[in-house]
């Protein structure tokens, strides 16, 4: 290409490149840097005279002063079109299988492959019709994508109206063909296709209103569903300190949330964990649609060891494809595991930029950063009135497990759920370790607030009654209080403990949910009579058997009712 | 012939500054002194300055000493000669052996294709039931043991890599003590493991820089090794060392700390060499046991702090036991319910217990009366700590598992320990009354 603006590397700091340009860049434009056969994937980040500042997503290594850096003029972008389900993508969107068919175990530099495949054919139906007008996301036709009906809208960056010349009729097509052909108002004609780009730092907004999200995303999680609920469109952030199973509950949300599309950031985390996704995703089968969890889901991996810029734009990558499926009217859910890592990706970045940093030295923009990372997610009215949403689950990973650092403060900030996890409770090994005293939701729960109130008021005084014991031990507590203490301990252990490795256990329907939550509260609710403290112990030890039994019992199976019939018998025996 | 740079411009900590055309970023250079010859690292360039990072560290460089630009970067031989070898952290031999330098391998290369991983699924025994039964370590886990200074660390390490069931061992020593690094070597000649193993270790004295070096030459060994389908064991001592050589560095190239001076690249620094640990799909595996010391026995502390989020699990050592609370092995759940139907259970009530029991500990101390489940308690401790936790305790898996049942039917009823019936029924020892 001979009218490619080029520069020249002027230096070389780590993952930083100073490139002298001759004639104009765009800030966040993509440039590659040439290194013999390899082109360098890299990101404009700051431009100063006739000097940029380049962060490179892959390793510098070899770069040489005077090196050829050709610019783009395209910002960083995401490619969305039928066949994103299913795949798994690095930060910048290559498909990894692909890329081991291409250059074996090792992720080799320089190495971009296109994100869906260009020879798959898809069975087109047309919506639109010649002489429709339309504005960008709306429906000009649609695929079939597994589970889905996908839609092949008017490219998001198509500004103003376009009234439709042409629209190719039903029939199969490969997605670069060209489905329709508009014109605007200045008589400038474009051509569809199936496949358009977006810039993955800038938000989809092409829908008519966002709305307050009230109906519950179902996770199945009883502490998280019953306690501290996520509404579909919400946010929530999961911080606490490494061992206390901040990974394992996201899986668990991943497998069992009853969302349309779950899109899993795995951000700067450990491969092995990304690993276990992708070869039990496609193993597992979702109860909703009888098909393999794969076919709902898309998967973001930059893992620790990979590129940092390219971490900074994975959460992007990811965010991106979930607002592509949004406005298919889908319930999609995005995981990001772990938003700290993305947060240091920024303070590699804006040390060598030598920024002046804020605390803990991260960069002072990282507060607005996150804020508009989590505004992405929403519920919304489309333009033809359906409802997609985004809801998005970040993780958070606290230097020392202490919530008052910068990361953690910013993102609670901006989220409508907090589901803190405790050191003190993983070491218990009550898991999930959700901390119920602590944690937060600013959404309406599945069960009746009242019934809520109740229970969480067992908490707060079997938890003061623990703390009491502490001081002046079992002896100086009243029986009445220890009765408090132990309904407490028997709502942790039947209720909010859950055990993620049990078949039937590691998840709840919401109705299985709703009637448990009764049994519960009947129990809490029952007075008992005991004669001693030691007699109350063995009792409630008992019947906390029956009910974890229930727990790993199938719903109206007979074991099920069996084991209610025991309860309900082991409760008469001590009613006051 | 490659250009020979006589004009040093600028000498500031370990770094020297030339004036060079035509030099790649992170290519190496040697630098001869009137003292002796060492290698260095580009680290950057700033348009005809090349900043270069010496080895050997920069005292008794002189600015008119020569610096020869070798147009690759830092290699190590990936020959199978190293085994039973021993080299410093810059690759060169330190048992007066000949170097060895034919298939020469990049360090620290690119990351593996997670596509090409798969997960893993073999348990490496290592006969103590703290590790076994409560949180077993598996082919191509990446684990720390978290310490203090004065605990049996670096026998403990050498215990496992004897006991457990590796094709090669590589040991990467960093300040290391001279005497820790002759124990090390006469631990694994004494088992006949030496043969089998490959050691480079940076001691206390040597040059700080090698010590940065240390995991990327024992990692891009093991990878070789592992590509040629054994099964790799490396053993890194102690990566707060590495960590501390990473901030000297940082600091006196005059980079922002983040935490306590330690740069803010730390996390992804530790992470590109943990992540190194690996079963390759259709090749062997690398298994990272790495040693931590946490500075004033503080987890919070960025080192161990940053390790915790990197590593699968980690493990306490502390008072010559291995903690059963805090210390976890993240994959257990991908074995231990292949390996016995009670393995878990065992695992997750003895563990209760056993934190019931320390709570009842307190109890007393303060005087309270004991009750008599507080009694029941307390026989189990003891009992736990002297047959279960001791570091000298070496049995087999299922022994333990046996064990476990026993010490709970000894102190409990089958009802107080809150199994799973079916668990009980099968296992619960029959006792002959």
């Amino acid at each position: 290409m001979p009218d490619m603006k080029k520069g020249r590397i002027a230096g070389v700091n780590g993952n930083m490149l100073t490139v002298e340009f001759e004639t104009a860049v765009t800030q966040n434009e993509v440039a590659y840097a040439i290194l013999g056969d390899l082109r360098l994937k890299s990101e404009v980040i700051r431009v100063r005279g006739q000097r940029a500042d380049l962060q490179v997503f892959e390793s510098t290594s070899g770069l040489k002063v005077g090196d050829i850096v050709e610019f783009t003029d395209d910002l960083l972008c995401a490619e969305l079109g039928p066949g994103l389900l299913k795949k798994v993508y690095d930060g910048l969107q290559n498909p990894l299988d692909k890329l081991a068919e291409k250059s074996g175990f090792f992720l080799q530099r320089g190495v971009y492959l296109d994100p869906l495949e260009a020879d798959s054919e898809w069975e087109f139906t047309p919506i639109a019709k010649t002489g429709d007008v339309l504005s960008a996301g709306d429906r000009i036709g649609s695929v079939p994508e597994g589970i889905f009906t996908h839609y092949i809208m008017l490219p998001f960056a198509f500004l103003g109206t376009w009234k439709v010349l042409s629209v190719a009729p039903a029939g199969k097509y490969k997605i670069h063909e060209v489905m329709a052909k508009v014109v605007n108002d200045h008589g400038e004609e474009r051509e569809v296709t199936m496949v358009q780009k977006w810039p993955v730092k800038a938000a989809i907004t092409c829908y008519k209103e966002k709305l307050l999200p009230t109906d519950p995303l179902i996770t199945q999680q009883r502490t998280i569903d019953t306690f501290f609920p996520v509404a579909q469109g919400g946010t929530f952030c999961t911080p606490g300190p490494f061992g206390a199973g901040k990974t394992v509950l996201q899986h668990a949300i991943s497998q069992h949330a009853e969302a349309d599309v779950v899109i899993i950031a795995a951000c700067g985390e450990r491969a092995g964990e990304v690993v276990e996704i992708l070869r039990e995703f496609p193993e597992l089968k979702d109860p909703r649609t009888g098909k393999s969890l794969m076919d709902r889901s898309i998967i973001i991996c930059n893992t620790s060891s990979m590129p940092v810029a390219a971490r900074e734009a994975s959460i992007y990558t990811a965010v991106t494809l979930a607002e592509y499926y949004r406005q298919m009217g889908l319930n999609v859910l995005m995981l990001a595991d772990s938003t700290s890592r993305w947060a240091q990706a920024l303070r590699e970045m804006s040390g060598r930029l030598e920024e002046i940093p804020g605390e803990e030295s991260f960069p002072a923009y990282l507060e607005s950063r996150i804020a508009g990372f989590y505004e992405r997610a929403g519920l919304v009215k489309l333009n033809d009135g359906s409802i997609g949403s985004i809801t998005i689950g970040g993780s958070v990973s606290p230097a020392g497990g202490n919530f008052e650092e910068p990361v953690t403060q910013a993102t609670l900030k901006v989220v409508g759920a907090f589901l803190g996890l405790s050191r003190e409770r993983s070491s218990a090994r009550r898991f999930p370790a959700i901390h119920p005293l602590e944690s937060w939701s600013k959404y309406p729960s599945i069960v009746d607030e009242s019934k809520l109130r109740e229970a969480r008021g067992f908490l707060r005084r079997g938890n003061e009654v623990n703390q009491m014991m502490k001081v002046v031990g079992e002896e100086g507590t009243t029986t009445e209080d220890f009765v408090v203490y132990l309904k407490s301990e028997f709502l942790d252990f039947v209720y909010l403990q859950q055990n993620t490795f049990d078949a039937v256990d590691s998840a709840t329907s919401r109705e299985r949910q709703v009637y448990m939550f009764d049994k519960v509260i009947g129990v809490l609710r029952t007075e008992f009579k005991f004669e001693d403290k030691e007699k109350a112990r063995t009792y409630f030890q008992e019947l906390q058997l029956i009910f974890t039994n229930l727990n790993y019992a199938p719903t109206d199976s007979d074991k099920f009712k069996e084991l209610e019939q025991q309860i309900d018998a082991k409760i008469s025996e001590r009613k006051a | 012939m490659r250009k020979v740079y006589h004009k040093i411009i600028q000498i500031v900590g370990n770094v020297i500054t030339v004036e060079a055309d035509n030099v790649g970023n992170d290519e190496l250079a040697e630098v001869h002194t009137s003292r002796g010859s060492s290698l260095a690292q580009v680290i950057r360039l700033q348009d005809n300055k090349v900043y270069l990072q010496v080895f050997a560290g920069s005292r008794g460089i002189s600015t008119g000493d020569e610096v020869r630009f070798l147009g690759h970067q830092m290699q190590v031989s990936s020959s199978d000669d190293l085994l039973g070898r021993t080299f410093n952290g810059a690759g060169r031999p330190r048992d007066s052996r000949p170097p060895i330098e034919d298939q020469m391998i990049d360090i620290g290369g690119p990351s593996v294709n997670p596509a090409k991983r798969v997960i893993p699924r073999k348990m490496i025994r290592t006969g103590i039931p703290m590790i076994d039964v409560f949180n077993t370590l598996v082919e191509s886990q990446k684990l720390p043991i978290f310490s203090v200074a004065g605990e049996p660390y670096n026998e403990l390490l050498a215990r496992i890599a004897m006991q457990a069931e590796v094709d090669i061992i590589i040991l990467g020593g960093m300040g290391l003590k001279y005497d820790d690094y002759l124990k090390f070597r006469n631990t694994l000649d004494e088992h006949g493991a030496l043969s089998r193993s490959v050691l480079f270790v940076h001691t206390a004295a040597d040059p700080i820089v090698e010590c940065t070096l240390v995991p990327d030459m024992c990692l891009a060994v093991a990878e070789q090794y592992a590509l040629r389908n054994k099964r790799v064991l490396v053993l890194l001592t102690d990566m707060t060392n590495f960590s501390d050589a990473l901030k000297e560095i940082s600091i006196t190239m005059d980079q922002i700390p983040s935490n306590r001076g330690y740069p803010g690249a730390l996390y992804s620094q530790l992470a590109s060499r943990y992540e190194k640990a690996v079963d390759f799909d259709g090749a062997g595996s690398i298994t990272i046991l790495a040693v931590t010391t946490m500075p004033g026995d503080d987890v919070t502390h960025p080192v161990p702090d940053n390790t915790g989020y990197i590593t699968e699990g980690q493990f306490y050592l502390r008072n010559g036991c291995i903690e059963p609370f805090g210390s976890l092995s993240r994959l257990k759940q991908q074995v231990n319910g292949k390996t016995r139907g009670d393995h878990r259970a065992i695992m997750d009530t003895m563990i209760r217990f056993y934190s019931e029991y320390k709570e009842t500990l307190e109890k007393q101390s303060m005087g309270f009366q004991m009750s008599s489940w507080d009694k029941k308690l307390l026989k189990y401790g003891r009992r736990f700590e002297a047959e279960m936790m001791d570091l000298s305790v070496n049995i087999p898996l299922e022994e333990a598992l046996d064990l476990g049942w026993k010490i709970l039917s000894d102190c409990f009823t089958a009802t107080e320990t809150g199994i799973k019936t079916d668990l009980v029924n099968e296992y619960w020892p029959k006792k002959a009354e």
